[in-house]
């Protein structure tokens, strides 16, 4: 084995123009120019992608997952904020 | 290109002590309502075992497999068929990686499952053991050993755990494509002279036993199945997918004009599937223990690989660290 393990990157892939990068996978690569070159040779060998995100993944702050009926209660009861909690009259239209 | 789920005994019914009941309910539960896990959420110590050697496994199976590919990259009989040996072989290497970051999601390092790999302590798939003597092998490489692998791998699209399912439908896609050049190369040579046909068949009766025991042991002999069934890491068992395989293999023989290399194999009209002989589970329980015709073989080759490859790794690391030290200065 080499002394230390190359770091961590995740792939972010735009398939076409209009659509937003969405999470492909993780690469490993020394430095952030190879972290690109790599994720192209593996995630868009049949033209996935227009467009490569690359970050290494100790800079992503995510939720914790333990935490996930507390992290996201404050939405939980406000139906009020959907449109279908309103009930429009008879008779009303385009609405 | 595919797994065999080996080696589980006594894994993956150990429970670790410290899991409370209640814990391992929801979790099943959860895997009951077809919820997916994901790599952070809390998940059995056993199950997490179970995805990493199965996981590993299958991307070790997809490394050492461009090894018998490799071997006709430079005897490829026209530049044509180079060049798509050359893309397949390719897609086997990004294959393996999709399936190691799939790995280390589990808190595995990928330095951990290569050592694993060249120590020996880590299995792949059985049929990469087996040498490739002519070019008919590389179509019997992609027709039959990529089919038995779609036919193990569609299923897992719906694994449970999310990260690994991910990867499959990615690699799925991508194995269509090997299969039929697999058996555009077969079509080919059987539409060729006697000789051709007879090389074509010759490698049909080489790969086709060992395909089929890419399923694994049969239902009765696997015991650890139920375990990986009830976590939906697994859909359908060893035996069932074999069956599937075989009905839909045998007609693309026939079409080839080859005889499958089985006296037993017959239709059943009234169930529409095939009956046919008995594995020889010897030759596998042989191959799995290294004992194979390649086994020695691949494993030194891949030592050799890591070896010379890692004066390259270390001036990747230097370069990224005077590199960085400049850009601080």
């Amino acid at each position: 084995m080499g002394k230390k393990e190359w770091p961590l990157y995740e792939v972010f892939i735009r398939s076409k123009s209009g659509l937003s990068h969405r999470h492909a996978g993780s690469i490993h690569a020394a430095d952030d120019q190879l972290a690109l070159d790599a994720a192209r040779d593996t995630y868009t060998r049949r033209n996935e992608g227009v467009s490569i995100w690359v970050v290494r993944s100790s800079q992503i702050v995510a939720s914790d997952p333990a935490e996930t009926a507390a992290f996201f209660e404050p939405a939980e009861d406000k139906i009020y904020r959907h449109p279908t909690f309103y009930e429009m009259p008879d008779g009303v239209e385009n609405l | 290109m595919y797994t065999q789920g080996l080696d589980q005994k006594g894994q993956a019914g150990k429970r670790d002590n410290l899991e409370s009941a209640a814990d391992l309910d929801a979790f099943q539960k959860r895997i009951d309502a077809e919820d997916k896990i994901e790599a952070k959420d809390w998940m059995p110590e056993a199950y997490r075992r179970t995805l990493i050697r199965q996981i590993s496994q299958h991307a070790h199976s997809e490394i050492i497999g461009m090894q018998p590919e490799g071997n006709w990259l430079t005897r490829a009989p026209t530049l044509k068929r180079k060049a798509i040996l050359l893309a397949k072989i390719q897609d086997e290497a990004g294959h393996g990686l999709y399936l190691y970051s799939a790995g280390e999601t589990l808190g595995v390092s990928r330095d951990q499952m290569v050592a694993d790999l060249l120590s020996g302590k880590a299995k792949y798939s059985s049929i990469f053991n087996y040498p490739t003597l002519t070019w008919a092998d590389i179509g019997a490489i992609g027709w039959l050993v990529d089919g038995a692998a779609i036919m193990n791998q569609i299923p897992l699209c719906r694994c449970s755990y999310g990260p690994y399912a991910r990867a499959m439908v990615r690699i799925c896609k991508e194995e269509s494509f090997h299969q039929r050049q697999g058996y555009d190369i077969l079509v080919e040579l059987c539409k060729g002279t006697a000789a051709q046909r007879d090389m074509a068949q010759d490698a049909l009766d080489r790969w086709w036993w060992p395909s089929l025991m890419m399923f694994g042991p049969s239902d009765a002999e696997s015991k650890h199945s139920a375990q990986s069934m009830a976590w939906k890491i697994k859909r359908f068992s060893n035996d069932e997918l074999r069956q599937k395989f075989i009905d839909v293999t045998v007609p693309q023989a026939q079409f080839l004009g080859l005889n499958v290399p089985d006296d037993e194999l017959e239709l059943d009209e009234a169930t529409g599937h095939y009956s046919h002989g008995e594995i020889d589970w010897q030759e596998f329980i042989e191959v799995i223990k290294g004992n194979g015709p390649c086994n020695k073989q691949r494993i030194a080759k891949r030592r050799k690989a890591h070896d010379d490859g890692a004066w390259v790794r270390e001036a990747a690391h230097a370069y990224a660290e005077k590199q960085a030290a400049k850009a601080a200065a």
